[in-house]
C-alpha cells in the first residue's frame, strides 16, 4: 500500500518496466500518452461528478431533491445529459465566423488541460513540476478568456458580444488579484515550484502559519478566483436573466458541452490551486512539533487530503453561487480596482515585513 | 485624418437589441427594443400585442357571469381581485345589498391573493438579479396559499371564485384553520426573505438609487400600486375608496419617498406584513350568513355607466361598464395597472445599464397578459 502514500514508487515501477522493453525515446512517448490519457479520464470524471454535485448542492440549498430519476439517486443523470448533448445538432449562425466559432470551445478546453497538467495531486503525482509552476498556472488559466472573447465575437449575436466583452474586462481585472494573493504566500515559501510550496507546509498549512495576511490573501483569492471562473455571483458573462446565455448563447450540442465542462474544470483547477497554496495541497493536517498527532494524520493518504480540500473549496464556490445575487459590471470592476487590489498590495507589503522579521511560524 | 473621422464605420453608434418576446426576464411575451450605447440604455421602447386576446371586445358579447371568468386571464396573479372588481361593478349597477359574510371572505381571499402574488414577485425578483434560490423559497410559501385556494374553489391559478352577487361556493370547513396555519408559518418565513435578499450587500447595491421615479412622474404616468407608493404617491384604493371589508379593518398604507428599486422592494415586503395583519383581523370574525345573494340566471344591467376600482397586487384595477340595458355590456373597459406602470419604464431606465433595466422591470412587477389583455 506504499504507492498510495508516495506515487513515486508507482511511477518509477511503470517507468522501469517500460524501459526494459522499449527504447528511451519510445518510453518518453508512451509515458506522455499515458499521462495525457490520465488527464482525459480525470477531465471526463470531473465533469460527471461536479455537474452532479452542483445540481445536488443547489437542490439542497433550494429545498428540493435535484435529479432523482436516472440511476440510484439520479447519479446517472449527467451521463444521460452527455448523451443528449452528443446527439444534438451543432447549429451555426448563418453569418457567424465559422472558423473562430468552431475554434473557441477548443481554446477554452486547451487552457484548462494545460493548467491541470501542473497540479500536484499527491506526493509524486504531478505531470509537470516546473520551478515556475505557480506562474505557469496563472498564465495558462487566463488563456481561457481568449476562447470566451472569440465565442462572443464570432457568434454574430449582440448578447454574446456583450457577454464576451464583460468577461474580458472581468477576467483581466481579477487575474491581478488572483496573482497577487498567491504572491503573498510565495513571499513566505520563497519558491514558485508547486511541490516545494506543498513541502513547505509539512509543519502546518500557510493559512494557519501566515497570520492575518494569509487569511486576508485567502479570502481575496476565494473572491477573485470565483470571478475568474465566471461563476455566480460574478457570472456576468452568462447572466441568463440579462443576456439569455451570454457568450455561449449560440452554441449547441458538443460545443456547448465543452464550455460547460470547461467551467467545471476551471472551478476544479482554481480550487486545487487554492488548496495547494493555502491549505497544504496533499499535505495532511500537521501541527508543528506534535509528532504523535502528525503520524496519525499521515495514515490518511495524500490523495484524500487533496481531493477533500478541493471539494471543500468547490462547495464554498457553489455556496456563493446559489446564495448571492449577481453583481453589475461597474460594481464588479469597482470591487476589484478600488477594494481588492489596494488591500492586496498592502497585504503583500505586510506579509513581506512579517517574513523579513521572521514572525511567521 | 478628417477622412478617417468621416468614415461612417468608425463612428461609435447606438445599436439596438430586441429584448424579448422570448427573453428570460421579460416574464412573458413583452418585446422591448433597447437603444444601447455600449451597455448604457438610451431608450426603451416597449412593443405590445404578442398576447392580445381582445378581452374587452369579447366582453361585449358575453353575459356578466362570463365576463368574470375572462378577468382571470388578465392579471393571473391577482385573479381573485380582478373577479371581485367586475362583481362589485355589476352589484353596484344592480344596487344589490351584499351580506357581510361575502364581503369578509372576499377580503380575506383578496389579501391571500395579494400575498401569493408578492411571494411570486419576490422569488422572481431574486432570480432576475441572479439569485435563483429565492425563486424556490418564494414558490415554497406560495404553495400553501395555492393549496388553500384549491381546497376552497378547486382551482389553483384561475380561480373564478366570485360571482355577481356573492361567491361560487361557501368556504371549505378547513379554510380558517389552514389560513391561520399559513399565517403562522409565513410569519416565521418572511424574515428569511430579508436574510436572503434584503440585507444582502450585493442586492442593496443593485437596487438602491436605481430606476428613480419621482412622485410627480408617478402621478403623470398614471403609475399606481406599490410602485407609486414607493415614490410617496398615496394611492391605495383600499384606503381611499374602501370596498368589500376594507372599511372594517385596521391597516397602514405603506408609503416611501425614495422612489428607487429598493424602496419598491421594501414597499412590497411591508405590504405582505400588512396583508397578514388584515387576514388575522378577519379570519376569526367571519359572520354567518348566505354565501350568495340570489340573482337572475342572466343578469341584465339597467341603462347607465358604472366604474369600480380595486387595488390589485400591482395597483389600481378599474372596470368601466356602459350598459344599454342588454344582457351584455355595450362597452367595457379595463384599466389595468400593468399598462400604466410599464409606460414609466422608459423614463426610469434611461442612462441605466442592461442589468439595471432587469432590476427595474422586476420592481415594476409586470404581468404581460394584464398589459396586453
Amino acid at each position: 500500500m506504499n504507492w498510495l502514500y508516495d506515487f513515486n514508487y508507482l511511477t518509477r515501477s511503470i517507468h522501469e518496466s517500460l524501459a526494459e522493453t522499449f527504447e528511451p525515446a519510445t518510453v518518453t512517448i508512451v509515458e506522455m500518452a499515458l499521462a495525457g490519457l490520465c488527464f482525459m479520464i480525470l477531465f471526463a470524471l470531473l465533469g460527471l461528478v461536479l455537474v452532479y454535485a452542483e445540481r445536488k448542492v443547489s437542490a439542497f440549498f433550494q429545498q428540493r431533491l435535484g435529479p432523482m430519476r436516472v440511476g440510484k439517486w439520479g447519479t446517472a443523470q449527467t451521463l444521460a445529459d452527455v448523451i443528449k448533448l452528443l446527439m444534438k445538432e451543432p447549429l451555426i449562425n448563418k453569418n457567424a465566423d465559422r472558423f473562430l466559432f468552431n475554434l473557441a470551445p477548443y481554446i477554452i478546453m486547451i487552457a484548462s488541460f494545460m493548467a491541470m497538467a501542473s497540479l500536484p495531486f499527491a506526493k509524486g503525482l504531478q505531470a509537470l513540476d516546473f520551478d515556475i509552476g505557480l506562474l505557469y498556472i496563472s498564465a495558462v488559466s487566463s488563456l481561457g478568456v481568449i476562447g470566451i472573447l472569440l465565442a462572443g465575437w464570432s457568434s454574430d449575436n449582440k448578447y454574446s458580444l456583450i457577454g464576451a466583452m464583460r468577461s474580458g474586462a472581468q477576467i483581466i481585472s481579477y487575474e491581478l488579484s488572483v496573482g497577487l494573493s498567491l504572491l503573498t504566500i510565495v513571499v513566505l515559501t520563497g519558491s514558485l515550484q508547486l511541490s516545494t510550496i506543498v513541502e513547505s507546509q509539512a509543519n502546518g498549512w500557510w493559512i494557519f502559519k501566515g497570520h492575518i495576511p494569509a487569511v486576508v490573501a485567502f479570502i481575496i483569492f476565494l473572491i477573485a478566483s470565483t470571478a475568474e471562473t465566471n461563476r455566480g455571483p460574478f457570472d456576468l458573462a452568462e447572466a441568463e436573466s440579462e443576456l439569455t446565455a451570454g457568450f455561449h448563447t449560440e452554441y449547441s450540442g458538443l460545443k456547448f458541452a465543452f464550455f460547460f465542462l470547461a467551467e467545471f474544470a476551471n472551478m476544479f483547477i482554481v480550487a486545487a490551486i487554492g488548496a495547494t497554496v493555502f491549505l497544504g495541497g496533499w499535505m495532511p493536517f500537521h501541527i508543528g512539533g506534535w509528532e504523535g498527532f502528525n503520524n496519525i494524520m499521515d495514515y490518511v493518504p495524500p490523495l484524500f487530503w487533496f481531493f477533500g480540500k478541493v471539494s471543500f473549496l468547490i462547495f464554498m464556490m457553489m455556496w456563493f453561487r446559489w446564495t448571492f445575487p449577481r453583481l453589475r459590471i461597474d460594481q464588479l470592476l469597482t470591487l476589484e480596482w478600488k477594494y481588492l487590489l489596494p488591500v492586496n498590495l498592502m497585504n503583500i507589503v505586510l506579509m513581506a515585513f512579517l517574513s523579513l522579521m521572521g514572525w511567521h511560524f | 485624418m478628417e477622412e478617417v473621422i468621416q468614415d461612417k464605420d468608425l463612428e461609435s453608434k447606438e445599436y439596438f437589441i430586441n429584448m424579448g418576446p422570448q427573453h428570460p426576464s421579460t416574464h412573458g411575451v413583452l418585446r422591448l427594443v433597447l437603444s444601447l450605447d455600449g451597455e448604457i440604455i438610451r431608450k426603451v421602447e416597449p412593443h405590445l400585442g404578442f398576447i392580445h386576446r381582445s378581452i374587452e371586445k369579447m366582453c361585449e358579447h358575453d353575459v356578466y357571469n362570463q365576463i368574470v371568468h375572462l378577468t382571470d386571464r388578465m392579471d393571473y396573479l391577482s385573479c381573485h381581485i380582478n373577479n371581485e372588481a367586475v362583481c362589485l361593478c355589476v352589484e353596484q349597477a344592480l344596487q344589490l345589498e351584499i351580506p357581510d359574510r361575502i364581503k369578509v371572505i372576499r377580503t380575506i381571499i383578496g389579501e391571500l391573493t395579494r400575498l401569493s402574488s408578492h411571494q411570486l414577485w419576490w422569488g422572481v425578483m431574486g432570480m432576475d438579479l441572479g439569485a435563483i434560490t429565492s425563486f424556490l423559497y418564494g414558490f415554497r410559501d406560495r404553495e400553501m396559499i395555492t393549496d388553500i385556494f384549491e381546497e376552497t374553489c378547486g382551482a389553483r391559478l384561475t380561480m373564478n371564485y366570485n360571482l355577481p352577487g356573492g361567491l361560487m361556493f361557501d368556504i371549505h370547513p378547513n379554510f380558517q384553520k389552514r389560513t391561520k396555519d399559513f399565517i403562522a408559518h409565513f410569519k416565521k418565513k418572511l424574515p428569511e426573505y430579508d436574510t436572503l435578499l434584503s440585507n444582502n450587500v450585493i442586492f442593496r447595491q443593485r437596487t438602491k438609487g436605481i430606476g428613480y421615479l419621482s412622485k410627480e412622474d408617478a402621478i403623470s404616468y398614471g403609475v399606481t400600486g406599490p410602485t407609486a407608493r414607493a415614490s410617496g404617491f398615496s394611492c391605495d384604493v383600499r384606503k381611499h375608496h374602501p370596498y368589500s371589508g376594507y372599511d372594517k379593518v385596521q391597516f397602514k398604507e405603506i408609503l416611501d419617498t425614495e422612489g428607487d428599486c429598493y424602496a419598491r422592494y421594501k414597499c412590497r415586503i411591508a405590504e405582505m406584513w400588512e396583508s397578514m395583519s388584515i387576514i388575522e383581523q378577519l379570519i376569526d370574525n367571519i359572520p354567518e350568513g348566505p354565501h350568495k345573494v340570489p340573482t337572475k340566471a342572466v343578469i341584465k344591467l339597467p341603462k347607465g355607466e358604472w366604474y369600480q376600482k380595486v387595488e390589485t397586487a400591482r395597483g389600481e384595477f378599474g372596470v368601466y361598464i356602459i350598459s344599454e340595458g342588454q344582457k351584455s355590456p355595450y362597452r367595457l373597459k379595463f384599466r389595468s395597472p400593468g399598462f400604466s406602470n410599464l409606460s414609466a419604464l422608459d423614463h426610469m431606465a434611461r442612462g441605466c445599464k442592461i442589468a439595471d433595466l432587469v432590476a427595474i422591470m422586476s420592481t415594476l412587477d409586470l404581468v404581460i397578459p394584464d398589459i396586453d389583455r
